[in-house]
C-alpha cells in the first residue's frame, strides 16, 4: 500500500531538494489546493465539498468547534484518510496521498495533538524512525549531527540523546516539529499545537512559526482559541460541521465575529460575574500531600480554602497535581499528610460515600471514565448518585415510575439532547454527556462543588451553558472549586486564582490582580513573592 | 544429599543445565521480538510442538540433522505466517488465538505422529562438538566446550538480538511498533508488515526451539515439550523484554530442569518425590511471574493490534 520512501539515512541530501519547484512570487501556483473534499464516516460527513488553499510563507488557520471536521481535512492531507471525493494538487500538480510516507514524500509534515512520538526512544531515534539507515544500521551519529543543525537554524533547543518520556511537554513539541523540518516539510499542519502550552510557550512557538513562514514555508493552524487565531493568522477559514461557512483575515474581522462564525449564531465572548460577599469557609484543604501513580510526590503541602459564594480557580498546565488534588478531596487517593475538611469537620479517612454524603459533589475531568458509565443509559447515568436513597429505592427495590419523572426533569432543566432516557450515554455527543454529569452532581444537595475540566472538548455553546450553570451555584451561596487548564475560563469565572506548578500552589490571587501575564508567568513555574491576597 | 556435591555431580548439572536451557533460550528470544512489536504469542508450545514433530520425522526419514533442523524452522516459518494472519490481519485478540495454536499444535503432532510412525523410533540426534584441546579441559571443557552446535548458535543470538533490536532500522521499528504504533505509521513505517517480520522469525525461532529439544532427546512424543513454550513465554517477563534478561531466565529453568532430573538419577528423590519435585520448574513459574509481575518495561502497544482508522 505503501509506496517506499526515498529518504536516505541522515546527513544525505533531502530528497526535495532537486525537485523543489521555485516558491514565492516566481511560482504561479499555490502551495496547496485541495478542492472539494468529502469525506463521509458512517452516520457522518465530516467533511463537505472543502476548499483550502495555502500560499507559501502564509499562516493559514482553520478555525471550528470540536468534531467541524478540522482534524479530518488535515489528515486526508497527512494520507491518514482517504477522501471519498475531491482533488489535492501540491504546487499545481494534482496529487494521490494514500499514506503519511506519500505526504512525507510530498514535503508535507504534521504536528499532532497527540504528539506522535515514541516515549521509549531517544529523540533522534524518534527523528530517524522510518528513514533507511545504511545498510540497515541505524547509526545515530549522523542523524544527531543534522539533528542539531536543523535545531539550531530554527532556534528549537533539545537533546537529541534524551529520552522522550524525559521531557516536558513544550520539549516535546519541538521534537515533534523537529521530525518535520528534519525531512524537509515544506507544508507544515499544525492540529491544536497550543492547546498543551503555557502562555509564554505559546510566545516562542509563535516566534518559531514566523520565523518557518519567513523562509516561504506554509502552515496550516488549527486551533479554536481566538485571541491567538487573530494573533498569528494569514488567512483563516471557518468550518462547521463539516463544511467551510467563511473565509476572512485577521484585518476584516473581530474575535465575536470569528466566534459567530464558528457556533453560527451571535456569541458574546466575556462574562460579567457580579460581585457578592462570601460566606462561611466550606472547602478548606490543609498542606496537602498525595503520591501520583508513580510513587511520586505529585501533591506538596498544597492548601487552598474555598468559603461560600465564591468560585476557586486551580489553574495551571495539565500534569501538575490537578487530578490528584481532586481525587485527593474526593477520597479517591490515599492522603500522605495534610488535611481536607469540609465545613470545618476533618474527613478522616475520606471515601468518595462519606465525602458527598457531606455535600460534596464532584465533575471528574475525564467525564467518559470517571464521570458517567458509557454503557450505560442516560436514566441509568442521571440516578448513579441518589439511586439507593428514598424516594427512587423503597425496600432495596428501584421505583421505575419515580426515577424516569425525575430523569426528564433533569434532561429538560439541564437541556441534554437525547432521544431517549433509555439511550446509551456514549451515543450522545461530548458537550450532551458532560450536562447528564451536570445534572447528576449539581441537582443533588450538595454546596461544594469539585469541578475538573468543565468544558474540555464540548462546543461554544455547552461551555457558555455549563458557565451559567455555575455561576448559578455560586450566585445559591455554593463553593466551588474549579480545577481547569483553560486559561481564560479560569480568570473568567474565578473570584481567586490559584496557580498549581509541579504540585504546588504558586500564589492565590483576587480577581482583579489576575492578569494574563501574571499568571501564564506563574503556570510556566516562576515564582514570585506570594502576596497576601486582600 | 552429599552425592550431590561432588565436582563431578555438579559440573554434570550445570553442564546439562546449559544444554536443557537452549530450547527456553530460542523460544524466548523469540517471543520476545514478537512481544517488542506488539504482538503476544501464547502459542509458543504448539509451534515448538510442530517444529520438534517436523525436525524429528525429517531427521528420522533422511537420517540428517541439518535437514531436521532446516524443517523445524520451516514449519516455525509456516506458523508465524498463520499466525501473523491471524492476529495481524484478521485483529483476532492475541491471548485466546494464541491458545488456539497451542491447541492446534498439540492435536496436530499427535494425529502425525500416530498416523505416519506410530511407535517411536529413535533417531541420531544432535552431537555434542569436539572442540579437540578445548572439549577436552578439565571441568571448563565440559561446562562449555562440549555441547552441540544449536547450544552455541542459541546463546551467540543473544548478543544478536540485542543487536538487531537496538542498533538496527529494524529493530527501531519493532521498538516503535510495540510502543507507538500510530507515531510510527505517522512516519511512514509499515506497521503490520514489521509486526509480520518479528512474528514469522519470532515463530522460526520456537520452531527451531521445537526441534532442538525433539533432535537433543532422539525422540518424538505426545506434548514433547511438556510446558516449555508456556515458560518460554514467562521468561520474556522474567528478563524485562531484554535478550540478556531472558536468557539468565533461561539458564535458571534449565539449571533447575538438570537439577531435579540430577537428584532423580542419584536416587536422592524417589518415588512421590520426584514427582513433586518434577514440578520445580513450574512452581518456580509462577514464583518468578509473581514477582515481576509489574510489567516494567512492557511495550505499551502489547496485545493492542493497529489499524489507520479510515
Amino acid at each position: 500500500m505503501v509506496e517506499p520512501t526515498d529518504n536516505t539515512a541522515a546527513g544525505a541530501t533531502a530528497p526535495h531538494s532537486a525537485s523543489a519547484e521555485p516558491r514565492g512570487q516566481a511560482s504561479a501556483s499555490p502551495m496547496l489546493e485541495m478542492t472539494g473534499i468529502t469525506k463521509r464516516f458512517p452516520g457522518v460527513v465530516a467533511n463537505e465539498n472543502v476548499d483550502l488553499v495555502v500560499q507559501p510563507g502564509e499562516v493559514h488557520t482553520l478555525l471550528g468547534e470540536n468534531g467541524a471536521g478540522k482534524s479530518t481535512l488535515v489528515k486526508i492531507l497527512y494520507g491518514l484518510y482517504r477522501p471519498d471525493e475531491g482533488e489535492i494538487k501540491i504546487g499545481g500538480a494534482p496529487v494521490e496521498i494514500p499514506s503519511p510516507a506519500a505526504a512525507i514524500e510530498h514535503g508535507i509534515g504534521m504536528i499532532h495533538q497527540h504528539f506522535m512520538l515514541v516515549p521509549t526512544l531517544t529523540v533522534a531515534e524518534n527523528v530517524a524512525l522510518g528513514l533507511q539507515g545504511r545498510r540497515g544500521l541505524a547509526d545515530m551519529g549522523p542523524v544527531r549531527d543534522r539533528l542539531m543543525e536543523v535545531s539550531e537554524r530554527h532556534g528549537l533547543a533539545i537533546d537529541p540523546d534524551a529520552y522522550i518520556w524525559q521531557l516536558a511537554v513544550g520539549e516535546r513539541q519541538r521534537a515533534e516539529i523537529l521530525k518535520a523540518l528534519y525531512r524537509e516539510a515544506r507544508l507544515l499542519v499544525l492540529d491544536e499545537p497550543t492547546a498543551v502550552l503555557t502562555p509564554p510557550e505559546v510566545d516562542d512557538l509563535f516566534a518559531t512559526l514566523r520565523s518557518l513562514t519567513d523562509e516561504g514555508r506554509g502552515l496550516i493552524f488549527i486551533s479554536h482559541k481566538l485571541a491567538e487565531v487573530m494573533d498569528i493568522s494569514n488567512q483563516i477559514t471557518v468550518l462547521r460541521d463539516g463544511e467551510v461557512v467563511g473565509r476572512t483575515t485577521p484585518a476584516e474581522t473581530t474575535r465575536e465575529g470569528l466566534a459567530s462564525m464558528m457556533v453560527g449564531r451571535e456569541v458574546r465572548l466575556g462574562r460579567e460575574v457580579p460581585d457578592q460577599d462570601v460566606g462561611d469557609q466550606r472547602l478548606v484543604v490543609d498542606r496537602l500531600r498525595v503520591r501520583g501513580d508513580r510513587g511520586n510526590i505529585s501533591l506538596d503541602d498544597f492548601s487552598v480554602q474555598v468559603a461560600s459564594g465564591e468560585i476557586v480557580g486551580i489553574a495551571g498546565v495539565s500534569g501538575n497535581g490537578q487530578r490528584e488534588l481532586a481525587e485527593a478531596i474526593f477520597g479517591l487517593r490515599p492522603i500522605e499528610s495534610g488535611t481536607v475538611q469540609v465545613r470545618g469537620e476533618t474527613i478522616a479517612a475520606p471515601s468518595p460515600k462519606q465525602v458527598r454524603r457531606r455535600g460534596v459533589a464532584f465533575v471528574p475531568e475525564e467525564r467518559m471514565r470517571h464521570g458517567a458509565v458509557g454503557e450505560m443509559s442516560v436514566s441509568e447515568n442521571l440516578m448513579l448518585v441518589d439511586y439507593d436513597k428514598p424516594p427512587f429505592a423503597r425496600g432495596g427495590l428501584l421505583q421505575f415510575g419515580i426515577i424516569a419523572e425525575r430523569c426528564w426533569e433533569l434532561v429538560r432543566r439541564f437541556t441534554v439532547k437525547t432521544p431517549a432516557l433509555s439511550t446509551e450515554t456514549s451515543h450522545l455527543s461530548g458537550g450532551n454527556i458532560q450536562k447528564v454529569v451536570i445534572a447528576r452532581e449539581f441537582s443533588a444537595d450538595a454546596d461544594v462543588l469539585v469541578v475538573a475540566q468543565p468544558t474540555r472538548g464540548i462546543d461554544i455553546g455547552a461551555a457558555e451553558y455549563v458557565h451559567e450553570r455555575l455561576l448559578e451555584k455560586r450566585a445559591a451561596g455554593a463553593a466551588v472549586l474549579l480545577i481547569t487548564e483553560d486559561l481564560d475560563e479560569a480568570m473568567q469565572l474565578s473570584d481567586r486564582v490559584v496557580v498549581i506548578f509541579e504540585g504546588q500552589a504558586m500564589c492565590d490571587l483576587p480577581r482583579a490582580e489576575a492578569t494574563t501575564d501574571r499568571v501564564g508567568l506563574l503556570m510556566t513555574g516562576v515564582s514570585e513573592e506570594v502576596p497576601t491576597p486582600a | 544429599m552429599s552425592d550431590f556435591f561432588t565436582v563431578s555431580v555438579l559440573v554434570a548439572t550445570l553442564a546439562s543445565g546449559i544444554r536443557l536451557a537452549t530450547p527456553f533460550l530460542l523460544s524466548a528470544l523469540g517471543e520476545t521480538i514478537g512481544q517488542r512489536a506488539g504482538v503476544l504469542n501464547l502459542g509458543v508450545e504448539g509451534v515448538m510442538l510442530i517444529g520438534a514433530y517436523a525436525a524429528y520425522i525429517t531427521a528420522l526419514r533422511t537420517g540428517s540433522v541439518v535437514a531436521g533442523v532446516m524443517a523445524a524452522m520451516a514449519a516455525g516459518a509456516a506458523m508465524g505466517v498463520v499466525y501473523a494472519f491471524i492476529t495481524v490481519v484478521m485483529h483476532a485478540t492475541q491471548g485466546i488465538s494464541g491458545i488456539g495454536i497451542f491447541l492446534f499444535g498439540l492435536g496436530f503432532t499427535d494425529l502425525l505422529f500416530r498416523q505416519q510412525v506410530g511407535t517411536p523410533v529413535p533417531i541420531d540426534g544432535l552431537r555434542g562438538l569436539d572442540m579437540g584441546g578445548l572439549s577436552d579441559l578439565p571441568v571448563v571443557g565440559e561446562l562449555f566446550f562440549q555441547h552441540s552446535a544449536l547450544t552455541y548458535v542459541a546463546f551467540a543470538l543473544v548478543p544478536v538480538v540485542w543487536f538487531a533490536m537496538n542498533r538496527t532500522t529494524f529493530g527501531l521499528n519493532v521498538r516503535a511498533v510495540g510502543e507507538t504504533p500510530e507515531a510510527a505509521d505517522t512516519l511512514g513505517v509499515r506497521v503490520n508488515v514489521v509486526r509480520t517480520q518479528a512474528i514469522i522469525i519470532g515463530n522460526v525461532m520456537a520452531g527451531l526451539a521445537g526441534g532442538t529439544l525433539a533432535l537433543d532427546v532422539g525422540i518424538f512424543q505426545q506434548n514433547l515439550t511438556s510446558g516449555q513454550g508456556f515458560i518460554a513465554v514467562a521468561l520474556v517477563y522474567f528478563g524485562a523484554w531484554r535478550s540478556s534478561g531472558v536468557m539468565a531466565g533461561a539458564l535458571l529453568f534449565g539449571v533447575v530442569s538438570s537439577t531435579v532430573l540430577q537428584l532423580k538419577t542419584l536416587g536422592i528423590i524417589v518415588g512421590a518425590n520426584s514427582t513433586i519435585a518434577a514440578m520445580a520448574p513450574a512452581i518456580l513459574t509462577i514464583v518468578v511471574l509473581v514477582l515481576v509481575s509489574r510489567r516494567i518495561g512492557a511495550p505499551s502497544a502489547l496485545t493492542v493490534p493497529f489499524e489507520r482508522d479510515n
